[in-house]
């Protein structure tokens, strides 16, 4: 069976979250999470809806602005500062957003442009954040859509793609960034069963080609076999983390182990 | 029915269509710069500035178009800083006081409309506008502006719709625009029910070509639309 390379510890890191916490209202959604993902490195996050999973990637590229604690991308951290109100807002949101330019970001709901066509949700970022050549900008996309096997759908819309095919196209509009990090936020929840085998192919070739990634997914076959670490969290902390054959086969915590045998049971 | 005096009288009543294109598209056009403005303000996050366009909106949606021509056209000039800034000159026409209340009233309506179709934006596409590293300013204008725009085209039709209708109110202030010219030949000729329909059916032609447009406009924005089918 495909694993992914055990990633060196001595790699650089290109996320690093020290101690997040994150509320919203009365409910806690993250109590203390910290997390690194080094260069290489593909981290599956799992645990039960409403552990906070998806909620800690999204205050990666700052999405949801954590209360406390600090998150680092390549090195730089993301400076934070309170308001009088005692919000957290970034202190600089230039800083973010030049930072987001380094995070591609898909969705569960792919969240494609409807009023563009495909080629144009790829290249409108490049265009227009990054100031990449227009022409240049085209032949990168066809090239991205070409590798997500979706080329012919160039100049459709996105409601002429099936969702397959939509988040497929999601995944190239992040990819044409050229970003150091991605992020995917269980991006096959939404998908008819039969059309996510075509989403994970596409995930997997970026594994493979040694892409950094953080991942929320409830696939947990497909977890172990792109993973380098697998990360459980439960309650807003994290419970149990490691390989992942450790952590899907044999977890320390009964928490993991219960949540396992739900999941596993009926995967084949 | 005297036949021959409704046609007779086309020739004349058509010589104030080029006053009433002038109101319908002149107010109109300014009408859509006030409606973005105020939109942006009610949607600002300042709590001042949204309730003072609030306000606007509430008071020209709330009071009779009539009301705000002869507000403007008879009550501005009792003002004496008015009458004498360098804006008097404009508004002691009957012609630019008519354009100010119709840009106002529609405006008001139009922001709304604007308004609506901006917050129906579907916030997950602006997310990922954010999440590419757009900014707030460049999300806007390159998703939410160019979506907004085309969710509203429909109501805004009916919007159209209703100016082109209202600009026959700018007679009340002396304007020979079609409805004046009509009203100045009935009080030679007493033919009310002849020379009211000829101008009803200049409206009525005149709204035909608004719809047309307006459904061009929609056909030619909404490719993705017309792409389901």
């Amino acid at each position: 069976m495909h694993r992914h390379p055990p990633v060196s510890d001595s790699a650089p890191a290109a996320v690093v979250v020290e101690d997040l916490h994150k509320r919203f209202g009365d409910l806690e959604v993250l109590k203390g999470v910290s997390l690194t993902a080094r260069e290489g490195d593909v981290i599956t996050l799992i645990g039960s809806s409403g552990s906070g999973k998806s909620t800690l990637l999204r205050c990666i590229n700052m999405l949801e602005i954590p209360d406390d604690g600090r998150v680092v991308i390549g090195g730089e951290a993301i400076a934070l500062k309170k308001t009088r109100r005692g919000a957290t807002v970034p202190a600089d949101t230039r800083q973010v957003e030049r930072i987001r330019t380094s995070l591609g970001m898909v969705f569960q709901s792919f969240n494609l442009w409807t009023h563009m066509t495909i080629l144009e949700n790829v290249i409108e970022a490049p265009v227009h954040v990054l100031g990449v050549p227009k022409a240049e900008a085209v032949d990168r996309a066809r090239m991205l859509l070409d590798k997500v096997g979706i080329l012919a759908k160039a100049d459709s819309y996105p409601v002429q793609l099936s969702g397959g095919q939509q988040q497929r196209a999601a995944i190239a509009r992040a990819l044409a960034m050229q970003p150091k990090v991605m992020l995917f936020d269980e991006p096959t929840s939404a998908l008819d069963p039969e059309l996510v085998g075509e989403v994970l192919r596409v995930i997997r070739q970026l594994a493979d080609e040694g892409n950094t990634m953080i991942l929320v997914t409830h696939e947990m076959g497909f977890a172990r076999e792109v993973a380098s670490k697998v990360v459980f969290l439960h309650q807003g902390r994290i419970e149990e983390e490691g390989s992942p054959d450790k952590v899907l086969t044999d977890p320390d915590s009964d928490r993991v182990r219960q949540f396992l045998s739900r999941h596993l049971s009926g995967a084949a | 029915m005297n036949w021959q005096l409704m046609w007779d009288s086309l020739p004349r009543m058509l010589g104030g269509l080029s006053l009433t294109l002038q109101l319908i598209v002149g107010s109109l056009a300014l009408g859509a710069l006030v409606a973005f403005g105020v939109a942006l303000l009610r949607l600002s996050g300042n709590r001042v500035v949204e309730t003072l366009a609030a306000a606007y909106v509430f008071v020209f949606r709330g009071t009779p178009l009539l009301v705000q021509i002869f507000l403007v056209y008879y009550g501005l000039g009792q003002f004496e800083f008015i009458r004498e800034s360098i804006l008097w000159p404009f508004l002691r026409e009957p012609y630019w006081c008519a354009i100010l209340a119709l840009t106002l009233n529609t405006g008001a309506y139009t922001s709304e409309v604007l308004r609506g179709a901006i917050l129906s934006v579907p916030q997950g596409q602006v997310e990922a506008a954010r999440a590419c590293g757009m900014s707030r300013a460049l999300a806007f204008r390159r998703i939410v502006l160019p979506v907004a725009i085309r969710q509203m085209l429909p109501a805004y039709g009916n919007e159209v719709i209703l100016m082109v209708k209202a600009t026959s109110l700018a007679s009340t202030i002396t304007l020979m625009e079609v409805t004046g010219i009509a009203r100045r030949m009935i009080a030679q000729t007493f033919a009310v029910f002849e020379l009211f329909i000829v101008a009803g059916a200049i409206y009525l032609v005149l709204n035909f070509v608004a719809t047309r447009l307006i459904k061009f406009a929609e056909w030619r924005l909404t490719p993705y639309l017309r792409a389901r089918a």
